[in-house]
């Protein structure tokens, strides 16, 4: 390298040239992955072939036949592979999105308490998340299903809770809704009301923004929708839902609603997990505010709650999105370890249909797909609110 | 590390014990109620776990199968392998440190104690033999090479070889007397999360180098297929891609050649790291100022000794930390070679809670694996923290 | 810093493919691998030929000098870990066989412990020679699914076990209960449409592994397990209390278990199925591996021509003409193989029922060895 050129004024032979060069590297590579890829599917085909294996995802179409434990859709064994496939995807999102919120509001507490000036307090949550961080999800898990969900007393020896809930080894059982004839007008009220209370709630917000005067919009929005539920109630022909109690019937728990052990410990065990993650990401956030702000904040006489929320909190939160974002990724990827502890999500469902199809090529590329939608939505979503409370800089 | 700026504050120890109580404990009149609540609830919930640790659990099941959680159904006449292999990572664990560590006695001094409290406890001679020797020769690594810098070149290529020298060892060959082959079915334990762990981080740094340089490629061909692999990989769950590598991956090979379902889960594993690793050097090259590149520009360098001398040496010298972080999580996910019914920690832990005279003793056994991938995972960042503080990394 | 990742890449491929130690060629070195695997049109009728057609799992198995064989860990009586973590049981014991007749040594053969799951890809792969793993014969699995079934070496049929306290005694009993079961069994579907056809409302609980099913079932979760018979009567010895629990009398399926073979490889598959026809016949004529030296002299051209002392019907099948002499003198017959893992001296204590000689009321009927 001692003897390059200073520079030439002539076009270098096209075998120097960076631009063909480039070209010919990039041509080179293509062929090389064309030609793995030809071998490989080569390979798959005859394998196939060889096995008397017929490809296609016709089969989605055929009677699955076997039964699914919990499903937020109707299914029976009689429904198709297709439904089946559904039915584990909506139990994915079930857990992915219930754990996403209780792990956020989890993880920020955590954060804001390892902060506190309260020395037992910080310490007590500095252990939760050095303990959590530092062990496996899947042995937290396995833990959380056999040995404490599993360790509620029997069914018939049920912990009974003040207002009809009841704790054992089959999971929780709560009274519930049982929607009667004006069940959908009511739920359209619900909706409808909750439109109202975020148009009121921005309303407010933006008067309290103008004026520097309180404008309640919290409140205001509540108050708007439960004005919508309790009127619509009233409205909906008939009585809308009555309420199920749970009782012990025979072998199990019927009426009300259970939460069966496998979800339970599958949401407990991501949330304490992604919690003490996102906690780490909070109190990073957090620290990485400068001093000022806080004593601004203390010099305009806000208390340490107000200046949380209307200083430090509205600041951190852009240093936090981006790695909040790969924790609820992380979340959802995660909840895959459902197929350990007999939760239905869906990858143990891919594996059934699997099993008795002996499609895996086909099942695992669905598997995949899915996986990859749900990771690009939430990327999408989460860039797109990184930008609304990105700092505007003037 | 619980150290935040406010804890440090009361270093003048003069103002004495009962002034840092009610700074830190009872300042405001919310926090003497949050500190009251707390150690009650604190009281009893440590109550109950000492009282579970000491007299509750069924400790037995643990100690009549030590030998499973450490290396599974490995056979027993071949465990001197094992405790050899322990031997020649202790050494060059014990060279490493005084090479890297300067003049410092404590590691000798801790390795010391260890070894007493090792000599003191009730275990089997042929278990207590090795464990001694191994704690030994630590120490004679450890003070040969204290402060001695220029060991450490060799070292790396003794831990690269070192590498070798243990799979070869574990693993034998043929059917003769020396080395008689061990088939990796009998592979477990402890030892097996070891080797799946290192195997896949090693394995997959020079394929997550490649694909962070493709990433930022000024090929548009190279680059994308760099992106799309990161991406695929980064959003699908580890067991869909342990899956594909023990369902999918025969049905590509040709006819006939097949592959052992461990190298199957290694595979999975390291392609699965390889994205994340790129992703980190990734952001170490990001990391590297514009001007670097134009001045190996300026004095001639083509891409390949730009990449080589100039950049790539800064860029991985600021991801170490990361690739460590990286390298503890991998630690934690081979729990999930589990579904491709591999023994590692957490397989053979499910084995032991389904022998017929343990069974209901999930607790005792899931606490006991927990408190292993604890010490190690807290022990690597920690050591990974202190790294950190050494490069100066963060604080500019 | 490059050359040190170069290095490393070159060497971990090397290591790699080092270790990728079952990586042996199908074929004979001068075959090309592609070509063999174009199915071989006519099914090539196997005559005096001394080696099989190149190409077949046997020829693979032989070079390999040990058979690989899926195999099941966790049910004890047919497949599972003994104390000193050899596998052991009846479906271990036609692996054995099946060793002893290709080697003529019991041991030249290596056991892949596989879940339900895992089990019919790791024969479609070719990452197990053989399945003998509790495996139910449908139609499906013969076809669709790539394997080729042809042999029982035991005839089950799906039970339900519940607790005592139930006071469960009958399938209707069942209405609303929770019912644990395997995942990727045929129990889960047959389990389906039973509880379909008899309208009983259920909760089927489903698990990756046994272990987690029995465990569950154990702990309460569920007021029924349900899995094949003689699952259910290994599994109730290894309960804390056995006797809190019972097996109901209604079968729920028929369960014909054996072994299985990547689909399409009649020599081999004819290999197989043989073997376990050896030990049937072998009872049949009563020879035991006590006595089968005996034999050696005997008369009867049919024992003469099964202990390959008389015809080249071993070398018919791609083996030894002593094939059956190996089977019966290293692992003894289906009797011997019964008693041993199931018998009256096992904690299990399996009446013999429908797996007994078809002379004594049974179903095992071997096909004349002619």
């Amino acid at each position: 390298m001692a003897t390059v050129p200073v520079a030439e004024h002539a076009r270098p032979p096209f075998w120097r040239d960076e631009r063909v060069l480039a070209v010919i590297a990039q041509i080179a590579f293509l062929v090389v992955v064309v030609l793995v890829f030809t071998y490989l599917y080569n390979n798959v085909q005859e394998g196939l072939r060889a096995r008397g294996l017929a490809g296609g995802y016709d089969f989605l179409r055929e009677r699955a036949g076997f039964d699914i434990g919990e499903s937020l859709i109707d299914y029976t064994s009689n429904d198709t592979y297709g439904r089946a496939f559904v039915a584990g995807l909506l139990n994915t999102l079930k857990v992915s999105v219930v754990g996403i919120l209780f792990a956020t509001v989890l993880g920020i507490l955590s954060g804001i308490a390892r902060l506190s000036p309260n020395w037992l307090l910080r310490t007590i949550v500095g252990a939760y998340i050095e303990i959590i961080r530092n062990t496996p999800l899947l042995v937290q898990l396995f833990f959380w299903y056999t040995a404490v969900m599993l360790k509620f007393p029997r069914v018939r020896q049920a912990i009974q809770l003040p207002g009809s809930v009841y704790l054992s080894n089959r999971g929780v059982a709560i009274p519930w809704l049982v929607p009667q004839e004006g069940f959908s007008v009511w739920v359209g009220f619900v909706v409808l009301g909750l439109i109202v209370a975020l148009v009121a709630y921005r309303y407010r917000a933006r008067y309290e923004e103008r004026t520097g005067q309180s404008g309640y919009p919290i409140i205001t929005a509540l108050v708007t929708w439960l004005a919508f539920v309790v009127i619509g109630w009233f409205v909906a022909p008939g009585t809308p839902a009555v309420l199920s109690r749970p009782a012990l019937k025979g072998l199990n728990f019927t009426g009300g609603t259970r939460m069966t052990p496998e979800f339970a410990a599958l949401f407990l065990g991501l949330v304490v997990y992604t919690g003490a993650f996102i906690a780490e990401i909070v109190r990073g956030g957090i620290l990485a505010i400068s001093k000022g702000q806080r004593e601004a904040a203390k010099a305009l006489g806000l208390s340490d709650v107000q200046m949380m929320r209307y200083i430090i909190l509205p600041q951190a939160l852009r240093i936090i999105i981006p790695p909040l974002t790969s924790q609820y990724l992380n979340l959802t990827k995660n909840s895959s370890l459902a197929v350990f502890i007999g939760y239905p999500d869906l990858f143990f469902v891919a594996g059934t249909i699997l099993n008795q199809t002996g499609r895996s090529l086909e099942v695992i590329s669905l598997v995949m797909l899915a996986y990859l939608t749900f990771s690009l939505t939430t990327s999408l979503f989460m860039n797109w609110y990184n930008r609304r409370v990105r700092l505007v800089e003037r | 590390m619980t150290a935040t700026a406010e804890t440090k504050q009361p270093g003048r120890v003069a103002r004495g014990a009962l002034e840092w109580l009610r700074d830190n404990l009872f300042s405001p009149w919310y926090n003497a109620v949050i500190t009251v609540v707390l150690g009650a609830v604190l009281f009893v919930v440590l109550r109950g776990i000492f009282n579970w640790v000491l007299y509750g659990a069924r400790w037995e099941v643990v100690l009549v199968n030590l030998r499973l959680f450490a290396v599974g159904p490995y056979p027993s006449e071949a465990l001197w392998r094992v405790w050899l292999a322990v031997g020649i990572v202790a050494a060059l664990g014990g060279l490493s440190w005084g090479a890297w560590g300067g003049r410092n006695l404590a590691p000798t001094v801790v390795a010391g104690v260890l070894a007493l409290i090792v000599a003191v406890l009730p275990l089997s001679l042929n278990v207590k033999g090795p464990m001694l020797a191994s704690f030994v020769v630590f120490i004679v690594g450890h003070i040969v090479s204290m402060g001695r810098t220029r060991l450490q070149r060799p070292l790396v290529w003794a831990w690269l070889l070192s590498f070798f020298v243990v799979v070869f060892l574990l693993k034998g060959f043929g059917e003769g007397p020396p080395l008689p082959s061990v088939p990796t079915s009998r592979w477990g334990g402890l030892m097996l999360t070891i080797l799946l762990a290192v195997v896949a981080i090693v394995a997959s740094f020079p394929l997550g180098v490649l694909l962070a340089l493709g990433r930022r490629s000024e090929l548009p061909v190279v680059k994308l297929f760099s992106i799309v692999y990161i991406e695929t990989i980064r959003g699908v769950p580890l067991v869909t891609v342990l899956w594909t590598a023990a369902i999918i991956l025969p049905l590509f090979l040709p006819e006939g050649l097949r592959i052992d379902n461990l190298i199957r889960a290694m595979v999975g594993m390291t392609l699965f790291s390889a994205a994340y690793l790129a992703e980190n050097v990734r952001g170490g090259l990001q990391g590297v100022p514009r001007g670097q590149y134009e001045a190996a520009h300026a004095l001639g360098f083509n891409y390949y000794q730009t990449m080589r001398y100039i950049i790539l040496p800064q860029a991985l010298r600021a991801v170490i930390p990361a690739i460590v972080g990286q390298f503890i999580g991998l630690f934690k996910d081979t729990t999930l070679v589990a579904i491709v019914g591999l023994l590692e920690l957490l397989g053979i832990a499910l084995s032991v809670i389904a022998q017929p005279e343990f069974i209901g003793l999930q607790r005792e056994v899931f606490v006991f694996i927990a408190a292993i991938y604890w010490v190690f995972t807290y022990a690597m960042s920690s050591a990974s923290r202190r790294l950190e503080a050494r490069l100066g990394l963060g604080t500019r | 810093m490059k050359k040190f990742t170069l290095l490393l890449l070159v060497v971990s491929v090397v290591f790699l493919v080092a270790c990728a130690r079952g990586a042996t060629p199908t074929t004979a070195p001068t075959a090309e691998t592609g070509a063999v695997t174009e199915q071989p049109a006519p099914t090539p009728v196997p005559t005096k030929q001394e080696q099989p057609e190149a190409g077949s799992l046997l020829e693979v198995v032989r070079q390999r000098g040990k058979l690989i064989c899926g195999a099941n860990a966790n049910l004890p009586g047919f497949g599972y870990l003994d104390q000193e973590g050899n596998y052991a049981g009846f479906d271990i014991d036609f692996c054995r066989a099946l060793a002893a007749a290709i080697f003529d040594d019991p041991n030249a053969v290596e056991f892949r412990p596989l879940t339900a799951k895992e089990r019919f890809p790791a024969v479609q792969t070719g990452e197990v020679d053989v399945l003998i793993r509790n495996t139910t014969w449908t139609l499906t699995r013969d076809t669709s699914v790539g394997l080729d079934f042809g042999v029982v070496t035991f005839y089950d049929g799906q039970g339900i076990m519940v607790r005592k306290e139930d006071n469960i005694t009958k399938l209707e009993d069942l209405q609303g209960a929770a019912i644990c079961v395997t995942t990727g069994t045929t129990t889960e579907l047959n389990l389906a449409d039973q509880m379909r056809a008899r309208g009983i409302d259920y909760t089927p609980v489903v698990f990756e592994t046994a272990d987690g099913t029995f465990g569950a079932y154990e702990e309460g979760r569920c007021d029924a397990v349900t899995t094949d018979k003689s699952g259910l009567v290994a599994r109730k010895s290894l309960l804390k209390d056995p006797d809190a629990h019972i097996i109901l009398e209604e079968t729920l399926s028929k369960e014909p278990l054996g072994p299985a073979v990547l689909q399409g490889d009649p020599i081999w598959h004819d290999v197989v199925m043989w073997t376990v026809f050896a030990t049937i016949q072998a009872e049949e004529f009563g020879i035991t591996s006590q006595n089968i030296d005996d034999f050696m002299d005997s008369e009867d051209p049919g024992i003469r021509r099964f202990l390959g002392l008389e015809g080249e019907l071993g070398k018919n099948l791609g083996l030894t003409n002593d094939f059956a002499y190996r089977i019966i003198k290293h692992m003894g017959n289906y009797g011997e193989i019964y008693e041993r893992n199931l018998g009256p001296d096992t904690p299990f204590n399996l009446p013999r029922g429908l797996n007994d000689l078809w002379t004594r009321g049974g179903l095992l009927y071997s096909p004349p060895f002619r």
